[in-house]
């Protein structure tokens, strides 16, 4: 099978055989990485551009390590840096972009929609890296990838999402994600972070995280941002974290063999307590070696190969 | 000059007739009604109008026209949006006070007319501001604006939250009998959302809007309605709850009416998935629970009248990201084919629909206009309703381009549009 799409704006519009391409491919890149020499030719010539409109370490990061690995030329622009600060719009950023030609733009953005937006516009295929409250496609991806290293399948898993389900965009493209490949979504809280009619997304949804730990084989704990305290969303942090917060007294009502994931940043002591994100169940650390496999894997999917004339 | 428009079918909605009848306009008045060939000799000084295959109807009128003159000429200006207006099958459009400057004085409102009567197309009639400079918190000079020509008062766009000047508008308005449009919006409720808040805001991790911040809103200029013996009339109804509450008030003898917009019974939220900014409207574009419930407001009477809250705006406001964009759609040159469809489908008769573009506006805003009655101005529109046509947006007359209809295939298109006996729109040659 061959990957037909000229970008990856989410996992919405993935087909569950191109989800499976691209974790396959994604396994045979792992080992580039873990060569001495960590570089192959495959994209060499092709400019990979990392559009960052807002701040980012691990994905940013792991997009370049990916494209490097493929011997693709890379360039970042932040919205710090350049001439968005003074008031380029999108659009405008974008044409200039594309009159350099470059072959990919990888997009971060605070608005939902913003890749769709740029891909209208462009030649070039995007990648949403992260887009407002919307999706983060690759971080699903990497999920997907390292629950089916560790589980051997995704279908037939019960995975629970903890936190802000509103706000996250990881949420909603694992969402998308895990309910395309088989696996059973379970959800749990606050009440306030929880987006109007999610169970139609096909998920189950629950308030307190102990209706969900001990039927899970994979719990998902989300990133609580620090600043939704200011918006009526939860009385404070203390609380949050006492009720909402996975630590090893509510993890001791998990599988043994449960695993334990987080997008990162984490907040210590907040969603995760320091010793369940270090403990033995954490598998957090894989997530992120895995971001560059699946990471190469889009790139080589999208501009590699048979594209290439 | 005489004109007879000939061979027609007439649709009066406040007289009820809707047969085949000869209307005899002259100078700028209506002269008379009969069935064919009963008006006006054969003399070479009467212009006659083919009619024939045609609707033949008061002038449109619109309750809810954003013309951006003073202030954002970029977008439109009166002259603009009048010949969109004309377009579109109106003589009457009321424009929306949040310019730049806001009309909430004489200074504006006269400026408005000199336009207006510059452009020479449609009749515009101003709205004044509720508040002065629209910020919710002083009443405006009702007086004054009555005096230099306001039909009625409103904040549209900037809803008004605080409850005692809202009573006391309601109050204060009845002085110079003027309505007031209520834009029944919570902004706390609201907050800086973007989109419906349903399933579909949920997928696309859009901000929300809840249909609760419509409802408590209605809710409350009902009971202050009630509470004062005044009148309001709900903009842009956007909700099955804003529609039940409508109901139960006038049922209860409150002086409410309400409108609808074309886009909120044509559309739903699941159109906003592609994240077209010409989508962004506010209130936004709600479930299809709310789309069936308009759609029943509007057959059993609850929504008095169809307005397009004609909102343009420039690539500048809208070929941004969503979040970015500025609320509205420009609406005047589909409003007709759309409000069409309702009959198509067979929720309205032609004569309701009609009555909703014209008797029923006209009542609410207290003009003496919008039926076919000897004597009256002459403002009359010719319709083709079988007309089928794709919406280009390209063509049309609005310095705008911000409808999320391009492309769609409409039926029935204005073919002529006389504003006190003169034609101002025309797409077809006429026989002598």
């Amino acid at each position: 099978m061959q990957f037909r799409k000229k970008d990856l704006l989410g996992i919405k519009q993935l087909e569950p055989e191109e989800i499976n391409l691209i974790l396959e491919t994604a396994e045979t890149f792992k080992e580039i990485s873990t060569r001495p020499i960590k570089k192959v030719p495959t994209l060499r010539g092709r400019t990979v551009v990392h559009l960052f409109y807002e701040p980012s370490t691990r994905t940013r990061t792991s997009f370049e390590i990916a494209a490097k690995r493929l011997s693709a030329d890379t360039f970042n622009i932040s919205a710090s840096t350049s001439s968005i600060v003074k008031g380029e719009t999108l659009l405008d950023t974008a044409r200039n972009l594309e009159a350099m030609n470059p072959d990919v733009i990888v997009l971060r953005h605070s608005a939902a929609g913003a890749p769709h937006l740029l891909a209208r516009y462009v030649q070039a295929s995007v990648i949403n890296a992260g887009d407002g409250m919307h999706e983060h496609p690759t971080q699903a991806l990497l999920d997907l990838l390292t629950i089916k290293e560790k589980k051997g399948t995704i279908s037939g898993q019960t995975i629970a999402i903890i936190g802000d389900i509103a706000h996250s965009r990881v949420a909603r493209s694992n969402i998308w994600a895990l309910t395309k490949m088989g696996a059973r979504v379970l959800v749990a809280g606050p009440t306030t972070m929880i987006p109007h009619d999610l169970d139609k997304l096909g998920v189950e949804v629950f308030y307190r995280p102990e209706d969900v730990i001990p039927e899970a084989d994979v719990i998902m704990m989300l990133r609580i941002q620090l600043e939704r305290q200011g918006q009526m969303l939860l009385p404070s942090l203390r609380e949050y974290a006492c009720i909402f917060g996975l630590n090893e007294e509510k993890l001791s009502q998990a599988k043994p063999d449960v695993l334990i994931m987080h997008p990162g940043p984490i907040n210590r002591g907040v969603e995760i307590s320091p010793a369940v994100a270090d403990g033995p169940y954490s598998v957090i650390l894989d997530q992120v070696n895995n971001g560059v496999a699946v990471r190469m894997a889009l790139l080589y999917l999208l501009i590699g190969g048979e594209k290439d004339e | 000059m005489s004109k007879l428009i000939r061979g027609g079918r007439v649709l009066d909605p406040a007289s009820g007739l809707d047969d085949m009848h000869d209307l005899l306009i002259e100078g700028d008045k209506i002269k008379d009604l009969g069935p064919p060939g009963t008006l006006g000799k054969k003399s070479a000084s009467v212009e006659v109008i083919d009619a024939d295959g045609l609707w033949v109807v008061p002038g449109l009128i619109d309750l809810h026209t954003h013309l951006r003159e003073p202030g954002e000429e970029y977008k439109e200006t009166i002259l603009t949006g009048s010949q969109a207006a004309a377009a579109g099958g109106f003589t009457s459009i009321c424009c929306m006070p949040n310019t730049k400057p806001p009309n909430d004085n004489s200074a504006v409102t006269d400026f408005i007319l000199r336009r207006a009567a510059e452009a020479d197309l449609v009749r515009v009639f101003p709205v004044g501001a509720i508040s002065q400079g629209q910020k919710g918190e002083m009443l405006a000079e009702y007086a004054e604006l009555r005096e230099a020509g306001v039909v009625a008062v409103s904040d549209d766009g900037i809803a008004v939250m605080n409850s005692q000047l809202m009573r006391r508008a309601l109050e204060y308005a009845q002085v110079f009998t003027l309505p007031v449009i209520s834009h029944a919006e919570d902004r706390d409720l609201a907050g800086d959302g973007v989109m419906h808040e349903g399933v579909v805001s949920t997928r696309l991790g859009l901000r929300e809007i809840p249909s609760a911040a419509e409802d408590v809103m209605v809710f409350r200029d009902c009971c202050l309605a009630e509470l004062t013996g005044g009148r309001v009339h709900i903009a842009h109804v956007s909700s099955a709850g804003a529609v039940e509450l409508v109901r139960q008030f006038k049922a209860k003898g409150v002086q409410v009416t309400a409108e609808a917009t074309p886009h909120h019974f044509t559309l739903t939220d699941e159109a906003l998935e592609n994240f077209d900014t010409n989508l962004k409207v506010n209130p936004p574009i709600r479930s299809s629970v709310d789309l069936t419930a308009i759609q029943q407001g509007l057959a059993d009477g609850t929504i008095d009248a169809i307005a397009t809250d004609h909102a343009p705006h420039s690539t500048i406001e809208k070929d941004v990201e969503f979040d970015y964009a500025a609320f509205g759609m420009i609406g005047l040159e589909t409003a007709l084919p759309l409000t069409l469809r309702l009959v198509d489908q067979g929720l309205l008769s032609p004569l309701k629909a009609i009555e909703k573009l014209t008797s029923n506006p006209a009542r609410i805003i207290g003009v003496d206009l919008g039926r076919l009655t000897p004597g009256l101005p002459a403002d009359v529109t010719l319709i083709d309703p079988n007309r089928e046509f794709t919406v280009e947006v390209k063509q049309f007359r609005s310095k705008s381009r911000n409808s999320p209809f391009q492309g769609w295939e409409l039926r029935g298109k204005t073919v002529t549009v006389l504003r006190d006996g003169k034609i101002i729109f025309t797409e077809k040659n006429i026989s002598g």
